[in-house]
């Protein structure tokens, strides 16, 4: 553990006394994704004093940071070595924390071809919620020794520990890159998708919306090029295409951020994940599909129920983002005995569920 | 080495007292008649006849008789093995191919070994979504060999691939050559269905790219059967690139050719294979298949480029170029497919070359930061001439995981304990290099001792709260991974003794 000592003993302090008070825990970063999931609740622990990169060896890929660095501090250090995060996390707005990033677990436009965050997640130091600081995994690409618990900590919502400081596998940002658009409908789109897919293409992102695929192509300049000979479609211009894909990732798009008033009058912001294959859904509202197919965002007034059982028969699961009431519940619930395992999990990490309480599931 | 000696080496191992014998006997007969109340006779095997074929698994040092071998012939046979297993709390150990080179499918002496033998089927590949169902039982290989009219492959491949299960990679985490670039199991696997100790049925992951709460597939790929019964696993395909080259480098110091490795991957490279070898190895590797290494060399690279014919060519040409300026004193480029193969053949007969030129030899498997690669060459260096013993060095070094060989003769007791301390020591030298013990062939029986050193004891109580979650009784392969207290004494290694390996035959790199 290379984080300050002084900052991880106040967080050590700050946890017995919430302890022997009874007192619950919220563990904060820079705040921007308080929205997702379910509220936040407990007395708020900041994490932010708990910063900087620890350190950096861009010949072995490697970044360790502590929790409380902002995202934008560690990816304008790793943009000046040619180097980034793959997943491109969503940042949703500006100050987010790498400690957030992680125990958020979410990816951006190239999840499908990259891989999600915990592909990336090598070690962690974690204080958990008997107080003890445990390091799982390491700074190496290779490591089975025990289980893999800094991949169950990923995405982990905090409930299980507060992320102290990381170790991610970073890569270098590729060569070149081009945006294609196409007309076509949603089912054309998804059918030209999967032919695209079983293919050696570059293909690192897509996006499909009122009727237009746009897709990113990255990779080497030669593997780029032969690709778009090959693909067709209109090449959009490289400043608006940056411009556009920043955009769905960090959801200012004006697809993923419906106004008050319209939230107001009922309408919620869905994610659907689903097999890339699944058929089109026929739901009210307007859609906006990433992922070759497997991330399809739905704008829509229709109840949680309908959109959950569309999710579970396509083979996948829906998560209520945004929205005026989230009484449905933000994340679908999981079978029971998966539950038993999660409450298992909780009980090993945070038996007396000091952190993050009900942040991830009411009773974790 | 000599078995009889190294089996002492497990506490499962020994020879019971009488009386405890004389209970094992009874409990087995016990085991077996309630296994027959739900079993077709023919699927329950007892008997030192019967057992004996499944006492090890690819890490032959280590033996142990299993009570009873049952294989199950569909689920519900599986699940009513799990649930009397449970209600009788005897231990159940889960195998597959039994390749693993850890001791991980090492049977419990009161336990019951269960063969997944007969559960494999491919069940689905479906080129739209790339994806393949397959079960337990199958072959990594015959994966391939199923989505290759398709156009696709399943990347990770261990050396074992002909002969190792999906089920086992699963529960080992399984590499390969080709890792740096394509990933482990891990990152190649979106779903696994199977059976808690309990005999309740579970899923992991999904065929969607994420799961609701937490992500549990990535605890159970790599917990080596501890946490549940994998019965099928869909897996992710990938587009066989169209070509595929390697470049052969020679280094006047392994020094220079560390240093390389680091360039490489500084300059934003990630090949699709990046192996180091030193030149003893090289010796040896060239003697046994003659792949056209340079012996004059100090160190060689093997560096595979693959993609379609206009990215290679890209490719090639940085990687030459970072390679010259590094200071490699000789490059090589395949021509062609043979020559590719020709180049690897040397690189994929490490081990069983270094079988042919000592009596035993003792794997390593540790993982360090690549910039540490030359100083840790230079260490090993310096260890040879303190133990008296020698080593030949072998390394996925685009992953900085090693594969040094310690020469020894097992006959001979100082050198085997030589040995020992040698292995302990380069462990050691990995972790104080900011490594791991085992960077991919579990941990098993055979690295515990290990584990006490790379983890604080409540890093190792939380690993077995982790057990205890999805297996309250700690009934499956219970003794593997999380080690007691009493056994934190030594570090692990591999050992093999030549012709002892139950599947010479197949490539071990």
């Amino acid at each position: 553990m290379s984080a300050t000592p002084a900052g991880v003993a106040q967080l050590v302090d700050r946890m017995h006394a919430a302890r022997a008070r009874g007192a619950t825990l919220q563990i904060v970063g820079g705040g921007t994704k308080t929205f997702y999931g379910e509220a936040p609740r407990g007395e708020p622990l900041f994490l932010r004093d708990l910063a900087g990169i620890t350190s950096y060896e861009p010949s072995e890929l490697v970044v360790t940071v502590r929790a409380g660095t902002p995202l934008a501090e560690l990816e304008s250090a790793l943009a000046a070595k040619g180097q980034c995060l793959p997943f491109e996390p969503p940042r949703f707005a500006t100050g987010g924390t790498v400690g957030g990033m992680v125990a958020a677990g979410l990816a951006g436009p190239s999840r499908a071809a990259v891989g999600p965050l915990r592909d990336y997640v090598l070690g962690l130091t974690l204080l958990d919620g008997r107080g003890e600081l445990l390091t799982f995994g390491g700074q190496v690409m290779k490591n089975v020794a025990g289980y893999d618990v800094t991949r169950l900590i990923a995405g982990s919502w905090g409930v299980l520990g507060i992320i102290c400081e990381v170790s991610l596998k970073v890569l270098a940002s590729p060569a070149d890159t081009a945006t294609l658009e196409f007309e076509w409908n949603e089912q054309r789109a998804l059918q030209e998708i999967a032919r695209w897919r079983a293919q050696p293409l570059p293909l690192q992102a897509s996006a499909w919306c009122d009727g237009r695929l746009r897709i990113r192509l990255a990779g080497s300049r030669a593997a780029v090029l032969e690709a778009r000979a090959r693909l067709g479609g209109t090449a959009v211009d490289q400043e608006a295409a940056f411009a556009f894909w920043e955009s769905v990732r960090d959801h200012r798009h004006d697809f993923f951020a419906p106004a008050a008033d319209e939230l107001a009058q009922g309408i919620a912001l869905w994610r659907l994940s689903v097999p890339p294959t699944a058929q089109p859904f026929s739901l009210s509202g307007r859609q906006f599909i990433e992922w070759g197919g497997a991330q399809r965002w739905w704008r829509t007034t229709a109840p949680a129920v309908q959109l959950r059982a569309a999710a579970i028969g396509a083979g996948g699961h829906a998560t209520l983002v945004r929205a005026a009431d989230k009484s449905a519940g933000a994340f679908a619930p999981v079978g029971s005995e998966l539950m038993r395992i999660h409450r298992a999990l909780k009980d090993a990490f945070d038996p007396e569920r000091i952190l993050n309480p009900g942040r991830l599931y009411a009773d974790l | 080495m000599n078995p009889a000696n190294t089996r002492s080496r497990d506490p499962h191992a020994e020879d019971p007292h009488p009386a405890d014998a004389a209970r094992l006997a009874v409990r087995s007969i016990e085991v077996a008649a309630a296994l027959a109340r739900v079993l077709p006779a023919d699927v329950i095997l007892t008997g030192r006849e019967q057992t004996q074929p499944y006492e090890c698994d690819g890490l032959t040092a280590f033996r142990v008789l299993p009570m009873i071998v049952v294989l199950p012939e569909n689920e519900a046979q599986l699940a009513a093995i799990l649930r009397t297993c449970h209600s009788l709390r005897v231990p159940v150990v889960a195998r597959g191919a039994g390749t693993g080179l850890s001791g991980g499918a090492l049977p419990h002496r009161a336990g019951v070994t269960v063969s997944l033998a007969k559960f494999n089927k491919i069940l689905k590949v479906d080129p739209l979504s790339c994806t393949a169902v397959v079960q337990c039982g199958v072959r990594n290989l015959a994966i391939s060999e199923a989505a290759a009219p398709f156009g696709l492959y399943y990347a990770p491949d261990p050396s074992s691939q002909i002969a190792c299960t999906i089920g086992g990679n699963v529960a080992e985490n399984s590499g390969g050559v080709h890792c740096l670039k394509y990933g482990l199991t891990l990152h190649n696997v979106m779903r696994v269905r199977g059976y808690s100790a309990a005999g309740e049925p579970v899923e992991f992951g999904s065929e969607a790219l994420d799961v609701p709460g937490l992500d549990l597939l990535a605890i159970v790929i790599g917990s080596e059967g501890m946490l549940a019964v994998t019965i099928d696993v869909t897996v992710k395909l990938v587009p066989r690139p169209e070509l595929a080259r390697c470049m052969l480098a020679s280094f006047a110091t392994v020094e220079a050719a560390g240093e390389a490795v680091a360039n490489v991957i500084a300059k934003g490279i990630v090949p699709a294979g990046l192996e180091l070898m030193d030149r003893r190895m090289t010796e040896v590797a060239e003697n046994f298949v003659h792949a056209g290494y340079d012996l004059s060399a100090a160190a060689i690279l093997l560096c595979e480029s693959d993609g379609t014919p206009e990215e290679v060519e890209e490719e090639i040409a940085a990687m030459r170029q970072v390679l010259t300026e590094s200071g490699a004193t000789r490059i090589e480029v395949s021509r062609d497919e043979a020559q590719r193969l020709k180049f690897w053949s040397g690189r994929k007969n490490a081990f069983p070359a270094s079988g042919g030129i000592s009596p035993d030899y003792m794997c390593m498997d540790s993982t360090i930061p690549r910039r540490r690669l030359a100083q840790m060459l230079l260490a090993i260096e310096g260890m040879e001439v303190k133990y008296g013993l020698r080593c030949v060095n072998v390394f996925h070094a685009g992953d900085g995981n090693l594969h040094p060989l310690i020469l020894f003769d097992a006959s001979d007791p100082d050198q085997f304990r030589r040995c020992e301390l040698f292995g302990a020591e380069i462990l050691e030298e990995s972790l104080r290099l900011g490594g791991t013990v085992t960077g991919e062939h579990g941990v098993g029986v055979e690295k515990l001792n290990s584990m006490c050193v790379q983890f604080s004891p409540a890093e190792r109580d939380r690993f077995l709260a982790v057990k205890r979650a999805f297996d309250a009784e700690e009934l499956l392969n219970p003794g593997k991974v999380i080690p007691t207290l009493q056994r934190c004494a030594e570090y692990g290694k591999m050992h093999v003794h030549r012709g002892m390996m139950p599947f010479p035959e197949l490539p071990r790199f």
